[in-house]
């Protein structure tokens, strides 16, 4: 092999990678902000047209008056879905969330990673991509069978929904407590018990809080599994077991199934109520998480 | 159940404080100890109990069905609960191919998305437009189908079903007569469901692949987009199938948006841009009027949506988990 | 990647992989001429005036403390500082007598004709043969591959240990072979210069000697820049050597690096002229 030759390199100034690499490089970049603005195109209609639409019908008679007794009505508003949605997301939380964070709880303080972990971390997962439409199925046949509609059962649903979320999310922030404050606590002759109860959960506090109040906002946005278990209703009901119950996510589908501009003009006002809701959870989600980033 | 820090190893003065501090303990801290090891345990063989009472339940509830169908319950598209034949192919179909339409506009947008955010955008535009992209996330499906219907339908689905299938009519896909209320129509709200879910966890892979693999690629003298197709794109495969599959995985879940859109009519056709169905929106909307023999082809239905979900997920986990851990 | 059309730079690059024989003489002498160098990260200065010549085959080291803006300044010579958000470089890099931050030069074709290789060896998740062959595709080479990534492999001592398992991924090879896979990939583009930013300090003292050897292989073809903290390599391997130390103000809370002595390494060696050069190379600190 002869030693090549020094190479002659060349001005470099105006010289410029091949044409075709050049507008491979501006086509390539270009897509990808096409691909940006076709996505949040939605986004801003969404929200704008939901506000534009919703306020229209959005009223104090609204938000505190229950449904009118026909679709064609004009007037009433969706307070027995907002009571129906307070109930079963409030004791979807109450069941889901002990629940869920004392799983978590046995996630990082105990298991670990032996199989009986690795199996709940891993159904976990798996759990959240369940249909909602299949829990709703499965509470319909072993509750609402024997038992008959009502809050409990779409509460059951719910809190099946919310279950695997609140675990994975609190195991997240369970895992951030540093080590040496578990050490401090030890060395101070704390057991497992205490340090978890004292040091851990406090120092996760607002991370689990955010976990939390995302899954709330999915549970209050979800509709196939109520269409199961609760069935609607248009007055305001506060029987837990036996009277079927209305949620906001199912008037707005049943408003927009219905042919009349009434109820149509309801289910946007409906909608409007709803998002604010979620958006005002995943809000207090972010306010939390950057609490968390902060204490850390 | 182990503790990391034995106490009586720590008290080792001898002084009678700590002794009886010590001896106190052990009595009732142990105990309590133990309670809470145990309850946290079965809260959480709680999760791995629900998943498997939710299988067995449905299972047996729609078991008299699946007998009495036998194999014909997916191969047939003969849905006539009057008659007692339940074939749920038609429901499959449409279930499938509204997910695969989400999936074909999603990814590209979604890794598009993704690439901009992580390679291209400018450091203040990063956090708000990830934001709004994580909007979507949180929308409510009814509000999907909702503004689907009464905004998307009118203004773009409708219009493009019909510019589709005049422009490239000839090929069966897109054969007309053109209707928004379609597989078409249900597969582009999906498409905008799911965009948030690919695109944060492919936001996370891409941001995971080393800066130095990124320096080598432009120190060998490639522009950014070789840099990506070079560096970024081949070591975040796996995450990308994964974060897909998972897409996936809501997609044919997807009830309510997809009921309000898909048209809600019982065929295998080829064309994506008439009405069909799927076995979400087929439960949600024949539930409330099914006899109890229909219920349980209902159920069953539920059974084998289920079953292709789980499939879906833990493929995708397994790829997720493989990728993290590495 | 095939291409119809041949851009100018292919063009040369082409020409050049035929000729024969001796160089014919050209430009200026030096490879890199430095003057009056400056980066600033953030607003905050991380080098300050640097000026130093880089010469054409030979070796040229830059050693000093940590912190002292070693990479910093390796980074100014490919323009790789520009991928740095916030990044500013004052001061010339006169690349052949030519400045490569002057407006209208591409920082593609600067790292096209300036290979570099990193501290960690940091091979593609692909396969040996498609890490060498990356650079070369990228630029439309039309010439024979296997042939290039022979020959490149050759060059970076490696084909011996690699040739039966081209197709197999890189990341199955070992530390010390992964770092020469690097300079192989760095080689099949046919730069003009090699950067070297530590590349040897994450790998083990028998890697370490086997880079070394080929660095002065290398040196026959390439003009060399590496950055090191090892002292005892820098006065092993370089012709040159710079030292930089680190200035602190402390009113302003602000540091630093500054270039304190560049000359012959024998000279800075044995006959520094800076004391704090003398201190650092008779390891008093550091």
């Amino acid at each position: 092999m002869s030693a090549p030759a020094p190479k002659d390199p060349g001005r470099l100034q105006g010289r410029r990678p091949s044409p075709r690499r050049v507008w491979g490089d501006r086509l390539g970049t270009l897509a990808m902000l096409v691909a940006t603005v076709l996505v949040l195109l939605p986004v801003g209609m969404i929200l704008f047209q939901i506000a534009q639409k919703g306020l229209g019908t959005m009223s104090w008679e609204f938000l505190t008056q229950a449904m009118p007794y026909s679709y064609r009505k004009i007037g009433g508003g969706f307070f027995n879905a907002l009571v129906g949605t307070a109930i079963m997301v409030g004791l979807a939380t109450a069941v889901a969330v002990p629940l869920g964070v004392l799983a978590a709880i046995y996630l990082t303080e105990y298991g670990k990673k032996n199989l009986l972990a690795t199996l709940i971390r891993f159904f976990s997962d798996v759990m959240t991509g369940v249909p909602s439409i299949f829990v709703g199925l499965f509470v319909y046949t072993a509750f609402v069978l024997p038992f008959g509609f009502g809050a409990v059962m779409g509460a059951a649903a719910l809190a099946i929904i919310m279950l695997p979320i609140v675990v994975r999310s609190t195991e997240e922030m369970l895992k951030l407590v540093p080590r040496e404050l578990k050490d401090a606590s030890y060395a101070l002759g704390a057991g497992t018990w205490q340090t978890t109860v004292r040091v851990v959960l406090p120092s996760a506090l607002p991370g689990i809080t955010t976990g939390v109040l995302l899954a709330v906002a999915r549970a209050a946005g979800e509709t196939a599994p109520l269409i199961l278990t609760t069935l609607g209703a248009i007055e305001i009901v506060t029987k837990l077991v036996g009277a079927p119950i209305s949620a906001l996510p199912l008037a707005i589908f049943d408003g927009a199934r219905s042919p009349f501009a009434a109820g149509q003009e309801r289910a946007w006002a409906g909608a409007l109520e709803l998002l604010l809701i979620v958006l005002v959870f995943t809000l207090l989600a972010r306010v939390a998480a950057s609490r968390s980033r902060i204490s850390r | 159940m182990s503790e990391p820090v034995s106490p009586e190893a720590l008290s080792t003065a001898s002084s009678t404080r700590a002794e009886r501090f010590r001896r106190e303990r052990t009595r009732l801290g142990r105990r309590a100890d133990t309670l809470f090891a145990g309850l946290t345990a079965l809260a959480g063989l709680l999760v791995l109990i629900i998943l498997a009472y939710m299988v067995l339940t449905t299972t047996n509830v729609a078991l008299p069905v699946f007998r009495s169908q036998g194999l014909s319950f997916v191969t047939s598209a003969t849905w006539r609960p009057a008659d007692g034949q339940f074939g749920i192919l038609a429901f499959v179909y449409g279930t499938l191919v509204t997910s695969a339409i989400a999936l074909v506009i999603a990814v590209p947008l979604s890794l598009g998305v993704s690439l901009y955010l992580v390679e291209v955008a400018p450091r203040w535009l990063r956090g708000p437009v990830a934001y709004a992209v994580d909007l979507l996330a949180a929308v409510p499906s009814v509000v999907y189908g909702l503004w689907g219907v009464f905004v998307l339908l009118p203004l773009f689905l409708q219009p493009a079903a019909e510019f589709l299938s005049r422009t490239l009519g000839f090929i069966p896909i897109f054969a007309g007569p053109a209707s928004g209320i379609s597989y078409f129509g249900a597969g582009v709200v999906l498409a905008i469901m799911i965009v948030p879910i690919i695109s944060s966890l492919s936001r996370e892979v891409f941001r995971a692949v080393p800066v130095e693999d990124r320096h080598a690629a432009y120190a060998l003298g490639a522009t950014r987009w070789e840099m990506i197709r070079g560096a970024v794109l081949p070591r975040s495969r796996a995450g990308i199938v994964g974060a897909t599959m998972l897409g996936l995985g809501r997609a044919l879940g997807e009830t309510i948006a997809v009921a309000l859109l898909i048209g809600s009519r019982a065929e295998v056709g080829a064309s994506i841009l008439k009405p069909g169905y799927s076995i979400a929106a087929l439960i949600a909307n024949t539930f409330g009027e099914a006899n109890p023999e229909g219920i349980r082809a209902l159920v069953g239905a539920g059974v084998v949506l289920f079953a292709i979900t789980i499939m879906i997920n833990m493929a995708a986990r397994m790829l997720v988990w493989r990728m993290v851990e590495r | 990647m095939n291409e119809n059309t041949i851009s100018l730079e292919e063009n040369i690059t082409a020409t050049e992989r035929g000729s024969e024989g001796p160089a014919p003489a050209f430009g200026a002498p030096s490879v890199f001429t430095v003057r009056g160098l400056g980066v600033h990260y953030g607003g905050l200065p991380a080098l300050r005036d640097v000026s130093l010549d880089v010469q054409p085959r030979e070796i040229t080291a830059i050693i000093g403390p940590s912190g002292c803006g070693k990479s910093t300044l390796i980074r100014c010579f490919n323009r790789m500082n520009d991928l740095i958000p916030g990044a500013e470089v004052s001061g010339e890099v006169l690349y052949h007598g030519e400045d490569i931050y002057a407006a209208g030069v591409d920082p593609v074709t600067v790292r096209r004709r300036i290979g570099m290789v990193f501290q960690r060896p940091n091979p593609f998740p692909k396969s040996v043969y498609d890490n060498v062959a990356f650079g070369a595709r990228i630029n439309g080479y039309k010439g024979d591959m296997d042939e290039l990534v022979e020959r490149s492999l050759r060059r970076a001592a490696l084909w011996d240990e690699v040739k039966s398992k081209l197709r197999k991924s890189a990341l199955a090879l070992s530390g010390g072979q992964q770092q020469r896979l690097c300079i192989a990939r760095a080689i099949a583009v046919e730069p003009d210069v090699i950067l070297m930013d530590e590349p040897a300090s994450a790998l083990d003292p028998i890697a370490t000697v086997r880079i070394e050897d080929l660095m002065q292989e290398l040196k026959q073809e390439y003009s060399i820049v590496i950055v090191t903290h090892n002292m005892q390599q820098a006065a092993r391997v370089s012709d040159r050597t710079a030292f930089l130390y680190t200035e602190v103000d402390e009113a302003a809370g602000q540091r630093w690096g500054i270039l304190v002595e560049f000359g012959d390494t024998s000279d800075i060696f044995t006959r520094p002229r800076d004391k704090r050069t003398e201190d650092y190379v008779s390891g008093r600190f550091g």
